[in-house]
């Protein structure tokens, strides 16, 4: 895996930039040829274009072939196991979201475009690695194991959720699969991920760390932070950064001034890859050299997996108010599941027949897990106290007697 | 007391306590800024780098809410990290790795994560540090399920507390106080002593009036406290020692036997735990009071520099003796 090479500025059809100051697209235009040669122009991937530059890996050609330089070497099985897990995070997202507007569940943060980078880059780790999610990640817990259920449970809150009814939906953890808690704020987790790893590493634990984080989350203090520290102390931590366009309504133009936020690893001293990130292929490529990187002692890598989110930032955001429809097309037509499917139909005899049994399928599997999580009571007024400490202490224990006695709110039996 | 002591330095009691479970555990480490070569801002690692090595006496990169989360993911993964701050004011910087993550890493997981980590530093003031070195942080944290806050006002506390600290499996906030690191005390060298967790102490005792302090402001409280039984008031200072969990029953006992109250300590007077004492006091003891309680704080202000206004700012004796003759019914 090389680090930066300058790449060239990619051709580019997008929209001015929409800056208010025009700032940053102001050394694209009249004398300032000077800039321009230090290549400082709008941050990279808000065109699919982008993704063509020759920096970026990629693997899964246009017309459905590999490219042998950068091809996995999946089995037929294992592409179709991606791709029904690419699909089932598909049919949650459709599915979650109308819950939330039907008022079923209070909130959901999906993955929609994103599928390829997520679930090709949990597909890459091995069983002892760890994931540090950000938000948009269940399809990469589900693909580690966290039951279909346990997730549905986590959607609703109840007594069967993993996390007791305590968080917002999407907000699940799952310990057993090794993906840890989920915290709203941005980046905090990177930090979080560098100190698991290095402390594994001082404990000679065989594993790594992935932590997962938007284009947005570079702007935080933690990313520098946990880059910093990944390059002194040589952790086996591999950041990945879904460049997915927005940062809720944030374009990635107004998040940096770096021409890609692969290069910002060199500042760190780890080498920092640009990946095609609907291109399930070359994510697990990129993916794969970081963990094996990270094995052999030889410390982090940022991987910035140019993709796009093709819905809102989650059911409390509309689009709409800040990104025109049109502009969403060029990127709908790199949907990294319908390059997939294509790949399939040509290479492993997949029909549209299959894929609508496969879906149904998934479909009726979440109809029952939301049948059951729906059906399942809320956790018990007692188990509130719980895990706030190690163990419950008096004054917890006096505050929950004092619950369960009543009065109590309307609803609560 | 029993066994074996040793008269050492309040900063060397607490890097006894430190230095007791880093051999007793391998999981236990320090990282801050310039503990390890540097010995530590104020001295209390001093030593520990050679005892340990580098491994495990961590010389961190400057930033705060970097190591702090670090150290978070690596108590998730077994580790027992210590974090030293230079001070508490700059934990400020880490405030939502604390109060987002350490705080509630265990409630948010529904158990599966915790984080068993010690966060120290000094507190509060120390001498013409301004108003962003003074910070009582201790009311910040104490606010938090989730945390424990603990503050020892002696050497033997400095170093029991710790010791608990570090084998506590929930997130410890320490705090210390640069104008007692070189208080010189008696410490138990048994190294099982431990100073359990929501158990006050008796500093000094008396029957006509409790002052309720901790930290530094022990010691404060037990001048005033000699300057007063000149006057014939007769005056017993609780050392809370532990902020959060804190010993309801031992405020109640004590008051229930002096029928009044002054709570004396360093932050603004503006809620905080000096208030949650109050509230406990009032609530659970309301008929055992002779006279409302009074709180010795520091100004609402924040700090000066300027070493004749700082005075005026944090609490003195002499604030807490007119506090008591107040509550005492003594005019001054």
């Amino acid at each position: 895996m090389s680090s930066m090479s300058a790449p060239k500025p990619a051709a580019t059809e997008a929209p001015a930039a929409d800056a208010l100051d025009g700032s940053n697209g102001a050394s694209h235009v009249g004398p300032a040829s000077r800039v321009e040669s230090l290549a400082v122009g709008p941050a990279v991937a808000r065109h699919p274009g982008d993704t063509k530059a020759a920096d970026v890996v990629k693997c899964l050609r246009d017309d459905s072939t590999l490219d042998p330089r950068t091809d996995p070497g999946l089995s037929s099985a294992e592409v179709i196991a991606l791709y029904e897990a690419m699909l089932r995070t598909r049919v949650l997202d459709d599915r979650l979201v109308a819950l939330q507007r039907q008022g079923r569940i209070g909130f959901h943060i999906g993955s929609l475009g994103e599928e390829a980078s997520i679930i090709g880059s949990a597909f890459a780790l091995r069983p002892q690695d760890w994931l540090f999610p950000c938000y948009r990640e269940f399809g990469g817990a589900l693909w580690r194991g966290m039951p279909l259920q346990r997730y549905v449970d986590n959607m609703f809150g109840n007594a069967n959720d993993p996390a007791k009814g305590r968080q917002m939906p999407d907000h699940y953890c799952f310990r057993q699969a090794k993906v840890t808690s989920i915290s709203s704020p941005i980046g905090t987790q990177i930090t979080q991920a560098v100190g698991f790893a290095w402390a594994a590493k001082l404990k000679k634990d065989d594993l790594a760390a992935i932590v997962y984080f938007g284009e947005g989350a570079t702007s935080s203090n933690e990313f520098h932070n946990g880059l910093n520290f990944a390059g002194v102390f040589k952790t086996p931590t591999i950041f990945f950064c879904r460049n997915n366009g927005w940062a809720i309504s944030v374009p990635t133009e107004r998040q940096t001034a770096s021409r890609t936020f692969a290069e910002k690893a060199v500042a760190y001293g780890m080498p920092g890859v640009r990946v095609d990130g609907n291109d399930i292929f070359a994510v697990i490529k990129v993916t794969r050299d970081a963990v094996e990187r990270a094995a052999r002692g030889e410390g982090s890598t940022l991987i910035e997996a140019m993709t796009y989110r093709l819905s809102g930032h989650s059911t409390s955001d509309d689009p709409k108010a800040y990104r025109p429809d049109g502009t969403v097309d060029p990127w709908r037509a790199q949907d990294p599941m319908a390059r997939l499917r294509r790949y399939l139909h040509k290479h492993h005899g997949w029909t549209d027949a299959r894929d609508k049994e496969l879906e149904a399928s998934l479909d009726a599997d979440l109809r029952e897990a939301i049948k059951a999580a729906e059906a399942t009571a809320g956790p018990s007024l007692e188990s509130m106290f719980e895990d706030v400490f190690a163990e419950v202490p008096w004054h917890l224990a006096e505050q929950r007697d004092e619950l369960v006695r009543g009065p109590r709110a309307k609803g609560h039996p | 007391m029993s066994g074996p002591t040793k008269s050492v330095r309040f900063r060397e009691a607490i890097r006894m306590g430190m230095v007791e479970e880093m051999e007793r555990d391998d999981r236990v480490y320090i990282v801050g800024e310039e503990v390890g070569h540097y010995q530590g801002a104020y001295k209390v690692t001093e030593g520990m780098l050679e005892k340990f090595g580098p491994k495990r006496v961590i010389d961190a990169p400057i930033t705060e809410s970097g190591f702090t989360g670090i150290s978070i993911g690596a108590a998730m993964v077994g580790l027992r990290p210590i974090v030293e701050y230079m001070t508490w004011n700059f934990s400020a910087v880490a405030f939502d790795q604390i109060l987002n993550n350490a705080a509630k890493m265990r409630q948010m997981s529904g158990g599966q994560l915790h984080v068993p980590i010690v966060f120290r530093a000094p507190n509060a003031s120390a001498k013409q540090v301004g108003s962003q070195h003074s910070h009582a942080m201790e009311h910040f944290y104490a606010h938090v399920p989730g945390l424990k806050v603990v503050a020892p006002a002696t050497c033997a506390d400095a170093k029991g507390l710790m010791k608990t600290a570090i084998r506590d499996d929930d997130p410890v906030l320490y705090m210390e106080s640069e104008t007692l690191y070189n208080l010189k005390g008696d410490v138990p060298e048994d190294p099982e002593f431990t100073v359990p967790f929501g158990k006050a102490s008796v500093a000094r005792q008396g029957g006509d009036v409790t002052i309720v302090s901790w930290s530094r402001m022990v010691h404060v409280s037990l001048q005033a406290a000699e300057e007063l039984a000149k006057e014939g008031l007769d005056v017993e200072v609780i050392d809370l020692r532990s902020l959060r969990p804190l010993d309801e029953e031992a405020l109640v006992a004590n008051v229930s036997k002096t029928h009044r109250a002054v709570v004396a300590y360093e932050g603004w007077p503006y809620g905080g735990v000096g208030a949650e004492v109050v509230d406990r006091i009032q609530r659970l003891a309301f008929d055992e009071l002779d006279a409302p309680i009074e709180r010795v704080t520091t100004l609402d202000y924040p700090m000066p520099y300027n070493a004749k206004l700082e005075q005026h700012v944090i609490p003195s004796a002499e604030r807490v003796i007119e506090a008591v003759k107040r509550v005492a019914y003594r005019s001054a």
